[in-house]
């Protein structure tokens, strides 16, 4: 086991590829529901869940239905498919056996279907390479890709949400209010996350 | 007079993603050159109109509880096409816009003009206002790249600008585009306040 693997990818998807701040996926939800810390810590949890559910399901089916048929070309119809129906399915199961928690994520989920990260990490699961014959547990190795990937983002969405509550305060000129001045605290804290591009695993 | 109404309303007074807010993950992420800004607006107008035709021809027949699977199943098969024509004919393009091309399906400009113009719209007038949601699309890519490949590559179309001059990295990278885009924002809205102001 070379733990240390699944170790930098972690680290790699929440800091020095952030999906947010590097790779700019995911900016709807980031833009829309980081105005209060509550709301971006359910969507947070949300996107993790279905992130990691997303890598786990997705993985197989690209590796022993897309690639034995050699319909690896139908790998954007089907994904989206998969994750659309994926987060039917988990709302309706929350739903039923767990009231609370469909309280707290329930209005979220139906928002993810169309978070660019969600299609993104499945798409980059295959793209780097974890899916080749070479690639020694592949899946695991997606799974924690689609973790990291969900941690990072719920990271970037709490530090944004914190930060618009005290904007809330501050006296912002008319024209900036709202996505002009989240998009210039993106770009601040894209350039402090700049700083963990220097680590080395 | 009045299809030419749909068609230019996209790209200034109803401007995908400095007016209605959507589509911001392909715009920042593409812009980091004039040439990717270019071939990314070709492919999503191409999905937009080829979209907005089918989801209007076939707007009779679909039962409404159903739509959203049947768009973007319709949205997703333009894309594969899209995706498999860019890899054939512009394999460097391809290569530089990467994971940004499937991911055009997730990008709600397609289905919000699916939703809110072509299923309640005729054909010709839905293609048309694909078109000029495109090139508004387009437009803002295009300025964001001009200035992002001018000042964090030091060259614009590919040609160098002020030789010898060390380009600014950051503007190539996330928080360029971060930051070009609030001041786009911040423009298009003090333009719209002053013309309403008079």
């Amino acid at each position: 086991m070379e733990i240390g693997v699944y170790i930098s990818i972690l680290i790699g998807t929440i800091f020095i590829n952030n999906y947010v701040l590097s790779r700019i996926l995911g900016l709807c939800p980031f833009l829309g529901v980081s105005s209060k810390l509550d709301s971006a810590l359910g969507m947070g949890l949300a996107v993790i869940f279905v992130m990691t559910l997303t890598s786990f399901i997705t993985y197989p089916i690209y590796k022993f239905v897309l690639i034995p048929f050699r319909i690896t070309y139908l790998m954007t119809i089907v994904f989206i498919l998969v994750i659309a129906s994926l987060v039917q399915l988990v709302e309706m199961v929350i739903e039923k056996f767990s009231p609370a928690l469909y309280q707290a994520l329930g209005i979220f989920l139906p928002l993810i279907t169309t978070n660019c990260a969600v299609l993104g990490v499945a798409v980059l699961n295959i793209t780097s390479g974890f899916a080749d014959p070479q690639s020694h547990m592949g899946l695991l190795k997606s799974v924690v890709q689609g973790f990291g990937g969900g941690v990072g983002f719920t990271l970037a969405l709490l530090i944004m949400a914190g930060i618009r509550e005290r904007l809330d305060l501050a006296d912002v000129p008319e024209n900036l209010k709202g996505a002009p001045i989240t998009f210039i605290i993106a770009g601040l804290l894209a350039l402090a996350f700049f700083g963990f591009s220097g680590m080395k695993f | 007079m009045k299809y030419w109404q749909e068609f230019i309303k996209g790209v200034w007074k109803r401007n995908p993603q400095l007016v209605v807010g959507l589509g911001f993950c392909p715009t920042l992420a593409v812009s980091t050159s004039v040439s990717n800004a270019l071939w990314m607006t070709i492919a999503a107008t191409g999905v937009l109109i080829g979209s907005n035709a089918l989801i209007s021809l076939i707007r009779r027949i679909v039962p409404s509880h159903l739509r959203i699977p049947i768009f973007i199943t319709i949205i997703a098969s333009f894309v594969t096409m899209t995706d498999l024509f860019l890899g054939a004919f512009q394999p460097e393009v391809y290569k530089s816009l990467g994971i940004f091309i499937p991911l055009i399906v997730v990008n709600c400009i397609i289905l919000g003009r699916a939703e809110e113009f072509a299923q309640k719209n005729g054909v010709l007038v839905s293609i048309l206002d694909g078109f000029g949601m495109g090139l508004g699309f387009g437009l803002t890519i295009f300025v964001l790249a001009v200035v992002r490949e001018s000042l964090g590559a030091n060259r614009l179309f590919g040609y160098v600008l002020i030789p010898g001059m060390e380009p600014a990295g950051a503007m190539a990278l996330a928080p360029g585009a971060f930051f070009t885009l609030a001041f786009m924002l911040w423009a298009m809205r003090s333009i719209n306040a002053r013309k309403k102001g008079r």
